[in-house]
């Protein structure tokens, strides 16, 4: 418990607080007048307000759009499923600065709704929305589905026997023990949406922005630290309140369910009906997720001496004469495996111990610690980076320009995701293994290893594909401090797509097309790496 | 925080640390880029801090190495204002020696907030003395462009109408529907283009203009990367997202940015530059107060204002040199636009009226 309680103090707590501190704090003492002020100013309401509703919006579209997927995903069995869950989950990972440019081909000006039926999306609010559901369909299919698919249906089946109809049957059986698993899917789909940042600002023009969009104008456009403490205080209010809804679903979840493998409540599917859902599922992932990030690959191709490898062929050879990037774009792929492995690296031991410490005690404290270990994602980066800077420039953590940054700050998002998928496997590990262990004489180091580890060694491989994959596509925080010798893929995206001219774009869209690979590999990986019978929420 | 709790808290994590960078080198990604931080005495080390846009030929960084004997590390972190509001925010703790890239748009804030050591350059004498705006010398002016209006010219050509040559002309029934600009609020040609309204209207004149702008149909985008690469038709990345805009705010030199980066380069730039409707962006640099490396900082500035420099910037970073006798690219002088008359207003003035325009702005034009 002390490292990963070391790591968020020092890493997260103490640069969050400080930079807070900076703008609520004067000579003259705390300036707590300021939060009654910037909540009374006419524009912050609006704001409030419509983070508020368009993230309860995007939320019960989300579901909506994804539940009928988790079912598909978790009772059904069709060629390439392996690879279309990876499909679906490549969203979630790449940076929004790639994805928004791609999202506006389907529903901007030219797009296919507007072919189709006339309707152009950008800058509406029904843009941000459906990219909302592009972004998040991942996390309904993967919690919603992976339960499901664990949920013995022979219960169902003897609800029917003992006379219930199919829907009471499902009503009073599937739905209770699938409630839970829906009610964290949604408030996990909520945080990140009260949190967006760059679907609003790219897909939403000037008209909207969100908590999360103010509190970095405020910061890194207008320096008012102020006016962005109070924000980020209130921000921080509705995370903790969304993450104690949050630990209260995980609570009620940790009933004992009988869970099966997945493998053997999957079948072909049966009957009209189900086909009739596997093919609306699989028409909505083709439109939604497959047909935008089509359209970054037909682009990357898009030459103009007509489609070809060009743009490919330039990235290999690009910065071979210096300038923008110091290093060829090609070796920006390089650094983002190292910084990703790093990331991996710490954020497995600080969510590896962080798990094990809540699996071997309980009660409030705990529950508060997991709670957490969650907060980084609710909390926006410019406000941790700008944190970094001031908290981190003594020795000997004079951080601010080593290389090790990145990977820490890459690790903080990461973290949460090993806790959520290592935690559920290793609270299913049975205690008395470990205590008879430990009366044959084990230490405590041994009994892990010989107990835990070899339970636990998939769900941890699990986790490390996950935070490798969101280390690789992390850009808030990394383009404060990555340095201009080592750039990593997202940053070298949006570097090229700051430049005028044909070949920056193309080259842009190219590197794009590599890191959806990259990420889509990992993710592959991923998938056969899955644990058979417990599988964590992500 | 006091420097003892401080320390404590530090000392405290160090066990935490050094196991995660053990267990990040074991992983084989530490790859000796930790030894090129500590490899070097601080001392023949210079840290260059400035927004993404920096850009240098290798080459002409290794001439200034090897002629000074220091190793030039460059540090990039945002936007232009980003930038900025980090070196404010470590004020007297710099990560680096030098700043470069505070523009006059943001200059005043930089003064007032005393980030700089004043340092005249060696070589200021060759800086042509219109864009000395600091008689102090806190800041070196190195390089000058201009935000102003671009058009398609396929469109115009098309349409058998002359493309617009003046902030008045935008405003005519002609043109309604075409324009896109940037956020004033989150974008620096956004900005720089309202201030060029101000600088021809006046400070209340602006917002009639803004006013019959909107009622030509502007439209706002949020930043130069959706207004230029998805909304303007003229752009290579515009016309493949069907670009429906042939009018958008970007800079002077963005013309020849198009043929530099085309294969096969184009005899004739895709777009042209409405020469009346610019603002002149001069951007500095400045030695960091509590420089590491004052001596090294005060040699890059010196070398930045020097001519191998100046002649380096204008493909790398597309913009113009601030010294007498450098020479433009053959690229610049055939695509490039000379604006005789841009638009400008003082630094103070901006730094005092700045937020309220930005405010004033996006109540007319935005919301």
């Amino acid at each position: 418990m002390a490292v990963p309680l070391a790591f968020f103090g020092v890493f997260f707590a103490y640069p969050v607080t400080a930079i807070v501190g900076r703008g609520l704090k004067t000579d003259a003492g705390w300036q707590l007048g300021r939060i009654g002020e910037v909540l009374a100013e006419p524009g912050i309401a609006g704001v409030l307000w419509f983070t508020v509703w368009q993230a309860l919006a995007s939320t019960v579209l989300t579901l909506l759009v994804a539940l009928p997927a988790a079912y598909v995903f978790a009772r059904l069995d069709f060629p390439g499923k392996q690879v279309l869950r990876a499909v679906v989950t490549i969203p979630f990972v790449l940076p929004t600065v790639v994805v928004g440019t791609a999202f506006l081909a389907l529903v901007g000006r030219g797009g296919l709704t507007e072919e189709l039926w006339g309707v152009r999306l950008d800058t509406t609010v029904w843009a941000i929305l459906l990219a909302h559901v592009f972004f998040n369909y991942a996390v309904v299919v993967r919690t919603v589905g992976g339960l499901w698919a664990q949920l013995d249906p022979r219960q169902e089946e003897a609800a029917r026997v003992l006379g219930a109809g199919r829907l009471a049957a499902w009503r009073q059986v599937t739905l209770p023990a699938l409630a839970p698993a829906v009610a964290a899917a949604a408030v996990m789909v909520f945080l990140f949406t009260f949190t967006s940042f760059g679907v609003v600002q790219i897909l939403g023009g000037p008209a909207y922005a969100t908590l999360e969009v103010e509190v970095y104008r405020q910061t890194a456009q207008l320096l008012d630290l102020s006016t962005a403490a109070v924000l980020t205080l209130v921000q921080f209010a509705a995370v903790a309140g969304i993450l104690a809804v949050h630990a209260w679903t995980v609570r009620r979840r940790e009933r004992a369910l009988r869970l099966v493998d997945p493998a053997l409540t999957a079948h072909r599917p049966r009957g009209a009906g189900q086909r009739l859902l596997l093919g609306g599922v699989l028409l909505t992932v083709a439109l939604l997720i497959v047909l935008p990030l089509g359209v970054l690959v037909e682009r990357s191709f898009d030459t103009p001496g007509g489609h070809g490898t060009g743009y490919y062929e330039a990235l290999a050879q690009a910065g071979s004469g210096g300038g923008t990037f110091l290093v060829p774009p090609l070796e920006a792929v390089g650094n983002s495996l190292e910084y990703a492995l790093a990331a991996t690296g710490i954020a497995l031991l600080v969510g590896g111990l962080a798990a094990a410490a809540l699996t071997r005690r309980a009660g409030p404290f705990v529950r508060g610690f997991d709670a957490l270990l969650m907060l980084p994602l609710g909390v926006s980066a410019v406000t941790v980076g700008f944190g970094f800077l001031i908290t981190l420039d003594e020795p000997p953590l004079d951080l601010r320009t080593s290389w090790i940054l990145v990977p820490l700050a890459q690790a903080l998002v990461g973290v949460p995701f090993v806790v959520r998928t290592m935690l559920p496997v290793l609270r299913a590990v049975d205690e008395r293994l470990r205590e008879a262990a430990a009366v044959l004489g084990a230490s405590p180091l041994r009994a892990w290893r010989e107990v835990d580890l070899p339970l636990v060694r998939r769900a941890l491989l699990v986790a490390a594909g996950f935070a490798f994959a969101v280390s690789l596509g992390e850009f808030g925080a990394t383009v404060f401090i990555a340095r201009a010798d080592r750039p990593t893929l997202p940053v070298a995206v949006a570097r090229l797509l700051g430049r005028a001219g044909d070949l920056n774009y193309g080259q842009a869209m190219a590197l794009s097309t590599v890191l959806m690979l990259v990420c889509a590999a990992a993710l592959l990986v991923l998938e056969r790496l899955r644990p058979d019978k417990t599988s964590g929420e992500f | 925080m006091s420097t003892t709790t401080r320390r404590l808290a530090a000392t405290a994590l160090a066990t935490a640390l050094g196991t995660a960078a053990l267990s990040a080198c074991g992983g084989g990604s530490g790859d000796g880029s930790a030894a090129e931080d500590s490899g070097k005495p601080a001392q023949k080390t210079v840290t260059l801090v400035s927004h993404d846009s920096f850009a240098v030929t290798d080459a002409v960084i290794k001439e200034f190495e090897q002629q000074s004997g220091y190793t030039v590390q460059v540090l990039k972190s945002g936007d232009a204002g980003t930038a900025l509001n980090q070196e404010i925010l470590t004020k007297g703790s710099p990560r680096g020696d030098v700043f470069f890239g505070v523009d006059n748009t943001l200059l005043s804030r930089a003064l007032d907030n005393g980030i700089f050591t004043a340092y005249e350059a060696k070589g200021l004498d060759t800086v042509k003395p219109e864009f000395v705006l600091d008689a102090q010398h806190r800041v070196t002016p190195v390089d000058s462009g201009d935000i102003c209006v671009n058009y398609d010219k396929a469109y115009f050509a098309d349409k058998g109408i002359a493309p617009p040559q003046t902030l008045d002309d935008l405003a005519k029934p002609e043109y309604k529907d075409l324009l896109v600009v940037e956020n004033a609020a989150t974008s620096s040609p956004g900005l720089g283009f309202l201030l060029a309204t101000v600088g021809k209207y006046g400070e209340e004149g602006w917002k009639d203009y803004w006013a019959k702008l909107k009622a030509n149909g502007v439209e706002v985008v949020d930043g130069w990367e959706q207004a230029y690469n998805e909304r303007f038709s003229g752009s290579a990345g515009g016309r493949k997202a069907k670009g429906d805009r042939p009018l958008v705010v970007s800079y002077a030199s963005s013309p020849p940015v198009e043929v530099l980066y085309a294969e096969p380069q184009p005899a004739e730039a895709p777009t042209g530059v409405a020469t009346g409707t610019c603002f002149r962006q001069t951007e500095f640099a400045g030695l960091l107060k509590g420089a590491k490396n004052e001596a090294g900082g005060k040699a890059l500035i010196d070398f930045m204002i020097g001519k191998k420099f100046q002649e380096d910037m204008p493909l790398k970073m597309f913009v113009n040199p601030v010294v007498k006798d450098a020479q433009l690219p053959e690229l610049f002088t055939k695509h490039g636009a000379v604006v005789e008359k841009p638009e400008t207003v003082a630094p103070d003035t901006i730094a005092k009226n700045r937020e309220q325009w930005v405010k004033t702005w996006t109540s007319l034009v935005v919301k």
